[in-house]
Formats: structure tokens, C-alpha cells, sequence
């Protein structure tokens, strides 16, 4: 992969059912469309151009994502090509209204909006709600979870753990 | 601009990032509990994460077959340019957290300097790091502010950590010859204008802490230019036992 760097997002929109078929291996229910990873595809003399982008850094999904890309758009008839960027940063408000429900479902709280969720991670403020039991009191166990983008919280009524994917903007 | 001096300076801020990211990565398994073990390891995949975008930048610019792992793994300890303070051993936790502590706050201002470059690729490498090292840095700080202001042995662990360190602390803002070039091209960050901001907001935290800051005047350096303590070369042989061993393997 190379690094490059980009400001547009395009995607041929024959691409997007295809496209919608990978998902992150570390969260399987979200396709990488969903997430807001994919920042353009189009098709250039039959040859698909990709551009990913991370959600952090060191996001070791990121490999098998490009390799999953290429996977499906060979089997659907298409040779790639997939670059890595890094600009514009990727935020959680890339996530789709459809992703953020899927991780609610797959039992991870969604990104709070920028404040809230700093006032939930610092300020002790109870205002994740639990996956399980819909409840707000809940409580901060850990900063870090386990990937890069969650904090683990659990829930003071059904005591329930849960993750929680951090806002990042 | 003068490709040697802007490798020089990609690889000064790589190897900060790789060298403390193999210092957290040491503390798998080994953490106080289980929440902090984990938080030491998400902040090295962090700091990994971003030394592959410099390396892999790096690789590119100097071609000739080089590449991440090669300039990552491969090099003597003489050739990584780290600075002093991100290799120093996890003495205790409170250590390892000053040490988190005192790089973070100098690691936010570079990159937020950083991300004006205009070097596209560093300006998005950093404008990329940046959502996370104020994440780390937060930790660190919460860290530094607990144990301070918490019992009277954690109290002094911490101080103990910070007077340590302090030592250390000055060599980030020395210039090399790579950092000079690279401010007059617009590209690089010029470090030295981050010393009155670093210094008012560690003191703004340690006197959260309840602790005090050190006044000592005497600062070590030489990792900028390969001179290291003697801690540097038994990290580097854990870090590259693979790559030595079965060669061109990739991450």
C-alpha cells in the first residue's frame, strides 16, 4: 500500500453493493462502507481503484480489509488496486446511521457527540447506555478496550459489561 | 528540499514513536491490572501505527529497496535518533506512566505544529496522530495526578519517577542539523518554541499532582545523534530478534 493523501470522496456507485460485502474483521456486523472507511472507488479501464482510510493508526484490521477488498471485486470481475490515505483523518461521524445501528445490535454503544462522550470518558457523567438493558447508569471501567477505538463500561442495574466505540473527531 | 535532511528528520520522530511503543508492548501481560495493561498496549499499537506512516514515507523517499521493516528493523543502535527519554526501562508503573506523561505533552505540541508542514504526507500523518496522542496524553496525565495525589508511597513514586526523568526532558528541544533545514523549508517544527508551553503545562499537572517540579539545570542528551543510554541495545535486540532471524518477514 502506498501512502497518498486526498480530500474527495468518490464511489462509483456500481461498486457499492460489492464494496458493502467486506466488513471489519475485529467488527464483523459493520461493513467497511458503513463504518465510512471506504473515501473513493472508481473504475478506470476495468481496473478498480480503491482508497481506505484508517480509523486509527495502528489498526491492524486495515491489512485484511484491503486484502478482503480485493478479494470481492476480483470475484466479481474486477482487478484493484487499494491505497491507503491518511487525509482527511477519519471520524466516527463517518459512521452511517445503518452502522451505528449495527453496533448497537452486536452490543457496542455508539459514539457519543464530542462533548457528551468527553464528559462520559472524564467528567464520570453516566450517559453511555447500556447495550443489554437500555439503562444510562453505567459506569467507565477502562479508557481502553479491547481495540484501539472502544473503552469498556459496565452497567450498574443489569451488571452487564459492554464496549463502547469512542468519538473521534 | 534536501531529501537527506527531510529523511533525517521523518526517521527523529519515527523513532521516538517505535522506541516508546516497544517500551509500552514490553508491558503486555505484565500491567498492574488488567484495564492498564490493555491501555499500555492500545498506546503502543498507536505508536507503531504512526511510526509505519513515517517509515513507509521514509521508505519511498530514499528508495534503493528499503523498506518500513527494513529501515524500522535493520539499523544499528548507533543509527536510531530516539530521544533519551522514550527508551528508559519500565521501572515501576509510576515510571512508566512520567515517562508516558512527560513524552505526551512535548508529542501533542510537535504534532500540532506539526500538521501546518507543508509536506503534505507529515501533515497528514500528524493531523492523523494528533486524536490520538491527546487520547494518551490524557491517560498519562490522570495517571500522573492519581498516583501523586493518592497515598503517601504512590505519592512518592511518582515523584520519585518525575525527578528520574526530568533529566531527560530538555533534549527534545534540541534542533539537529535535519530540524534546522527542515524549518526553514516550511516543513519541519522548530522544537525550541515548545519549551515555555511544554514546561508551564507539565508544572500545571504535577502541581494538580500535588508534586513538586524538579529545579535541577543538568539535562543528558546525545539520543538525537545516536548516542544513547545503555538501555537502548537490549530493547533493540528484543525488537529485532525476528527480522534478524528470519529475514525480509514481514508485519
Amino acid at each position: 500500500m502506498v501512502i497518498m493523501t486526498t480530500v474527495e470522496q468518490h464511489i462509483d456507485h456500481i461498486l457499492i453493493p460489492i464494496l458493502d460485502q467486506v466488513s471489519d474483521p475485529e467488527i464483523p456486523v459493520l461493513s467497511i462502507m458503513e463504518m465510512g472507511v471506504v473515501r473513493s472507488a472508481v473504475i478506470e479501464n476495468n481496473v478498480v481503484k480503491v482508497e481506505i482510510t484508517p480509523t486509527y493508526s495502528g489498526c491492524p484490521a486495515m491489512d485484511v480489509i484491503g486484502d478482503d477488498i480485493k478479494k470481492v471485486l476480483l470475484e466479481a470481475g474486477f482487478q484493484s488496486e487499494v491505497d491507503l490515505i491518511l487525509a482527511p483523518a477519519w471520524t466516527t461521524d463517518w459512521i452511517t446511521a445503518k452502522g451505528r445501528k449495527a453496533l448497537e445490535d452486536y452490543g457496542i454503544a455508539a459514539p457519543l457527540k464530542v462533548d457528551a462522550d468527553k464528559e462520559a470518558l472524564l467528567g464520570g457523567k453516566k450517559l453511555v447506555k447500556c447495550t443489554n438493558c437500555g439503562s444510562q447508569n453505567t459506569k467507565l471501567v477502562s479508557q481502553f478496550g479491547s481495540t484501539a477505538c472502544k473503552a469498556l463500561f459496565k452497567c450498574e442495574d443489569c451488571q452487564e459489561p459492554f464496549d463502547y466505540f469512542k468519538c473521534l473527531k | 528540499m534536501n531529501k537527506e535532511h527531510l529523511y533525517k528528520y521523518i526517521l527523529g520522530i519515527a523513532d521516538n514513536s517505535l522506541i516508546l511503543g516497544q517500551r509500552l508492548g514490553e508491558l503486555c501481560g505484565h500491567g498492574p491490572n488488567l484495564e492498564t495493561d490493555i491501555a499500555g498496549t492500545n498506546i503502543s499499537l498507536d505508536l507503531f501505527g504512526q511510526s509505519r506512516s513515517y517509515y513507509q514515507y521514509a521508505a519511498k523517499l530514499i528508495g534503493n529497496g528499503a523498506t518500513e521493516d527494513s529501515i524500522a528493523m535493520l539499523r544499528n543502535e548507533r543509527e536510531y535518533i530516539n530521544v533519551l527519554l522514550v527508551e528508559q526501562p519500565n521501572t515501576d508503573f509510576a515510571y512508566t506512566m512520567a515517562r508516558q506523561f512527560l513524552f505526551d505533552v512535548y508529542h501533542l505540541l510537535m504534532l500540532q505544529e506539526l500538521q501546518k508542514s507543508h509536506d503534505v504526507t507529515l501533515a497528514a500523518i500528524a493531523n492523523k496522530s494528533i486524536k490520538e496522542v491527546s487520547y494518551h496524553l490524557r491517560f498519562s496525565s490522570d495517571w500522573v495526578k492519581r498516583l501523586g495525589d493518592g497515598t503517601e508511597e504512590s505519592h512518592q513514586k511518582m515523584q520519585d519517577a518525575i525527578d528520574g526523568l526530568w533529566t531527560y526532558t530538555d533534549e527534545l528541544f534540541h534542533q539537529t542539523d535535519a530540524d534546522k533545514a527542515m524549518v526553514a523549508e516550511g516543513a519541519g517544527v522548530d522544537v525550541k518554541e515548545l519549551k515555555d508551553s511544554y514546561y508551564s503545562k507539565v508544572t500545571k499537572v504535577l502541581a494538580e499532582a500535588t508534586l513538586e517540579t524538579p529545579e535541577s539545570k543538568w539535562f543528558q542528551k546525545g539520543g538525537k545523534n545516536g548516542v544513547h543510554t545503555e538501555h537502548l541495545g537490549y530493547l533493540l535486540s528484543d525488537l529485532q530478534y525476528m527480522q534478524r532471524t528470519f529475514p525480509n518477514m514481514e508485519w
